[in-house]
């Protein structure tokens, strides 16, 4: 399948050796080899310098340096020679990296900060959101027309006409000064001797240096500062907060105190917070509340449980429906065993997300197809009682995953070998025993992982109970707003994820112990499947 | 075609690193639209670009106004269709990060989220205040500070099958019997759901005299005072007790937001409690649909949620003074407003493009209904409420007993706000 020279023996070749090696490899038919990889190479290549020069733009320097080293490390290995096996592992474990490595350290990351509501932005941004939210208008103050205009000097003024049609014009420097003989229009003044008046796109290129400017009405900082927001319209101004940088604390106007404490804003001695803060590490903080938090650890015992009851019903039920339909369906007796068996696949191939909806639909109390139809027009509360919700999600649960478990249990059943179900039909068995000994030992050696795996996808299927229930019905006696069928990942998703307050440090936390369940019980499930291997 | 391991593994290769620089773009690669400002010192003005995101459905009724826009002032404005429902967490996410848009679209009770996380700039409306209708005025502002450029006011009515009740019923009893007089056995339809309404249930709620908060000096709402647990509000817990399953059967959980629209629609009910992104529905199916106030079931009059639309300016946005221009003189003029209006169909936030915008009688009846409306509380409290609410009225409507079940409600809400 391959046109490549065989890997070169280790021996020494003169150059002419080497060249004429080189020949008889484009010779022998690699032409198009070369040139496909040498177009793939340069469509690499090309992404990547194209994303070096936006990197470098946005003077993004590690990033940079991450997206050229890669580059040259993939360049270097295809173009050399050998290094099969790298040509194999490098695009692997690139992907590893990126999906796998990255989000797990990141995740983990994310669990040791207090990042959430109140807490996502960093430092510099939280002061100068704070200093920007601390100015209020003078109460009953007037709007004043402006003009942007820039000095001799290049240093951004404000040209103003007030209420009764005075003029002045002043920067953050000098303060503002009366002046006479401005260019009026309709009232208001738009240029004067000394000063350019600038355009609005002019303005708007100089954005910051606008926002920057503050000019002092008088002596008393009572009396506001004139700022322009839009470049056209001027207002006065008064700051409830100043920052002082030296000692790091923020000061109202009551004269209290801010401090920084630490935990990621400013406090004040009575215990009162400025909002907004930002993120800072909190160590094990997070971990600790999900295990000890009093509103939480009562509801989460009971959710604990149902999620386990959940995943190892799920993938049962799942599992016996689907063996039990294999050997069905793998009986030479059965007739249309194609069709029939197409139709088991039906639920596969409709996305769960959008069946979960539907049966929510039929499952409605008083207008649902079930009820209605199937039931005649009882009155059944599949997903409002707390056990048939549970008995309901299981059911369509059951729907959603045993046509997988039956190709699974075909393949597996079609590969035990005839001879030894002859023989055991030869010693007399009856076919249960056959099933129990031979058959069921036999598919379980090859299906075992899969369940386990199927155990692991259950324990976190976070589909079907959102679409389903919702976690519902609730528990109102619950002091968070947490439901009968709600899985560990589902109530994390409501802590954590819904309401106004977000908590992604928590939430982090919550998956990384959850992670943790998960890959133990796997680890001891596999354990034990390799007794199970032996039978072969 | 010769399979070829050099080419495959080159190909697969070119994905590693394509996928690679998607995860940089990610993280540090700040995407191209969403860095205005970059030509700071350029000095040409059209070069300047605002990103404003906006509900994917809406791009294009701004489309007209963003050109107008650029033509006027040389600043492009390049609008941004995102999916509504990622909007405010994206922009949350993103505005630290540096990488958000100048503008984002939005609803007014994302103020309290939105200022709490510091990604949004207060917005100076200076005199055009005045001109705002005063429900839309307070709701954009949270904590005394203007955040939000409204542009439309969205609230519930009652429509009405005017084929079936030709005249607007006087009170909710009256529209009950009218209903049940013309053989309709659900004669009155309300979205609720399993884990209950309480948007669409509020007006009933203020009828008995019982908001959610209190309010504070500045005429915002006060996250302490709490006023579910007031005298009015067993009083509507009764009340709702005895429109549920065990009285009347006007109120019932497992009526979801498709089967009210579909008992209208089909006739089988006469009043539908909705708001207006439902009335096409309702004329597109042939429904002589009138529009009339919430009829109150006490004396005083039924107070709707007011969700007021509008425009966020990003904190961390370098683009501020164009951003404030775009919005407070130009989306604030009653031309553009009434331009959105007619791509949008909601009610203008400006008071004169809200009464122009009142010619049409479906406008004028959710406007009529509005005149009482409350703006939706954005103190991040509301979030507490919104947990417990819903539920705790499901289960009254559903035979709870009512005076146990509102004080549940209203100290499991107390305990989650504190």
């Amino acid at each position: 399948m391959t046109t490549e020279a065989p890997v070169e023996p280790p021996v020494r070749r003169t150059k002419q050796q080497r060249r004429a090696a080189h020949i008889a490899e484009h010779a022998s038919g690699s032409m198009w080899a070369v040139v496909a990889k040498l177009a793939l190479l340069g469509i690499v290549d090309a992404i990547a310098v194209y994303a070096l020069i936006v990197l470098i733009g946005y003077q993004q320097w590690g990033v940079a340096t991450l997206v050229a080293a890669v580059t040259i490390l993939v360049n270097w290995i295809y173009f050399s020679r050998g290094k099969l096996p790298a040509k194999y592992l490098v695009p692997g474990v690139i992907f590893l990296l990126i999906f796998q490595v990255f989000v797990l350290g990141y995740t983990g990351y994310i669990a040791f900060t207090n990042q959430g509501t109140g807490h996502s932005l960093n430092k510099d941004q939280a002061i100068s959101s704070l200093m920007a939210t601390s100015l209020e208008r003078v109460e009953d103050s007037a709007t004043y027309d402006v003009t942007v205009v820039e000095s001799g000097a290049g240093e951004l003024g404000l040209l103003v006409t007030d209420p009764d049609g005075d003029v002045w014009v002043g920067t953050n420097e000098t303060g503002l000064e009366e002046v006479s003989g401005a260019t009026m229009e309709n009232g208001k003044a738009v240029a004067v001797d000394g000063w350019t008046s600038l355009k609005f796109g002019d303005v708007v290129n100089r954005s910051d240096e606008l926002e920057a400017l503050s000019i002092p009405l008088s002596d008393d900082p009572n009396d506001g500062a004139l700022r322009s927001p839009d470049g056209s319209k001027g207002y006065l101004y008064t700051s409830t907060l100043t920052y002082d940088p030296v000692a790091d604390t923020m000061t109202n106007a009551d004269g209290i105190v801010f401090a920084d404490n630490g935990t990621g804003s400013f406090t004040a001695d009575d215990g009162s917070v400025l909002v907004p803060g930002w993120t800072v590490g909190v160590g094990f903080d997070n971990f600790i509340r999900a295990v000890t938090d009093q509103r939480l650890a009562q509801p989460l015992m009971y959710v604990t449980a149902w999620t386990f009851a959940f995943a190892i019903l799920s993938v049962a039920t799942t599992f016996f429906l689907g063996l039990f339909l294999a050997i069905v369906f793998n009986d030479m007796r059965m007739k249309g065993r194609k069709i029939y068996r197409s139709l088991m696949i039906l639920p596969y191939a409709v996305p769960s997300f959008l069946s979960a909806l539907v049966w929510a639909g039929m499952m409605n109390q008083s207008f649902g197809f079930i009820n209605e139809v199937l039931f005649g027009g009882a009155d059944i509360p599949w997903l409002t009682d707390p056990w048939l919700a549970k008995v309901s999600i299981l059911i369509v649960n059951l729907w959603l995953g045993f046509p997988y478990m039956f190709l699974v249990c075909m393949g597996a059943l079609q590969s035990i070998p005839e001879d030894a179900l002859e023989a055991a039909k030869m010693d007399g068995a009856k076919p249960w025993a056959i099933f129990r000994l031979i058959k069921l030992p036999l598919l379980l050696v090859s299906v075992a992982p899969l369940l386990i795996a199927s155990f692991a996808f259950n324990f976190n299927n976070f589909n079907v109970i959102y679409m389903l229930t919702n976690g519902g019905p609730r528990d109102t006696a619950a002091p968070i707003p947490v439901g009968f069928t709600d899985i560990l990942i589902s109530m994390v998703y409501k802590v954590a994820f819904t309401g106004q307050t977000r908590d992604y440090g928590l939430a982090s936390a919550y998956s990384i112990l959850i992670f943790v369940i998960v890959a133990v019980i796997s680890i001891i499930a596999f354990r034990r499947t390799k007794s199970l291997e032996e039978l072969n | 075609m010769m399979v070829n391991k050099k080419g495959a593994l080159a190909f697969g290769a070119l994905l590693a690193t394509s996928a690679l620089l998607a995860g940089c773009s990610g993280s540090a690669n700040p995407a191209d639209t969403a860095k205005p400002g970059e030509t700071t010192e350029a000095g040409s003005s059209s070069e300047n670009t605002l990103v404003v995101w906006v509900d994917a459905e809406r791009v294009d009724a701004l489309q007209g106004a963003a050109d107008a826009y650029e033509e006027k002032t040389g600043i492009k404005v390049d609008l941004v269709g995102r999916d509504n429902n990622t909007i405010k967490d994206d922009f949350i996410q993103q505005v630290p990060t540096g990488k958000g848009p100048d503008i984002t679209m939005g609803a007014h009770d994302w103020a309290g989220e939105l200022a709490t996380n510091g990604v949004v700039a207060p917005l100076e409306l200076g005199d055009s205040a005045a001109d705002y209708l005063d429900v839309a005025l307070k709701a954009a502002t949270y904590d005394g500070t203007v955040y939000l450029l409204p542009y439309a006011v969205e609230n519930i009515a009652l429509l009405r099958n005017a084929d079936i009740a030709p005249n607007a019923a006087t009170s909710f009893d009256d529209m009950i019997a009218t209903g049940t007089a013309a053989g309709l056995t659900q004669p009155f339809v309300v979205e609720q759901g399993a884990e209950g309404n309480p948007y669409h249930l509020y007006p009933f709620q203020t009828a008995f005299g019982a908001p959610v908060f209190g309010l504070d000096a500045e005429g915002g709402y006060d996250p302490t005072k709490l006023e579910l647990g007031s005298a009015g509000g067993t009083e509507f817990a009764n009340w709702l007790s005895a429109q549920g399953k065990n009285g009347t059967g006007a109120l019932n959980t497992d009526i979801d937001g498709a089967i009210a629209k579909e008992n209208f629609l089909s006739g089988k009910s006469a009043y539908w409690l909705t708001g207006p992104w439902n009335v096409g529905a309702a004329v597109d199916a042939g429904i002589n649909v009138a529009v009339d106030a919430i009829p109150s079931p006490t004396a005083n009059p039924a107070q709707p949620f007011a969700g007021v639309k509008g425009f966020f300016v990003s904190s961390e946005s370098k683009n501020k003074v164009a951003a404030n221009d775009f919005l407070v003189n130009y989306i604030g003029t009653a031309d553009v407003q009434l331009e959105l209006f007619k791509a949008g169909n909601v009610l203008p936030a400006l008071t004169a493009a809200a009464e122009e915008a009142s010619a049409d009688p479906i406008v004028a009846g959710f406007a009529a209904a509005g005149a009482d409306a409350v703006p939706m509380p954005a103190v991040p409290a509301m979030g507490a409420v919104w947990q417990y609410w819903g539920i705790a009225q499901a289960e009254i409507i559903n035979g709870g007993d009512p005076a146990t079940v509102w004080a549940k409600l209203v100290s499991d809400v107390a305990a989650a706000i504190k």
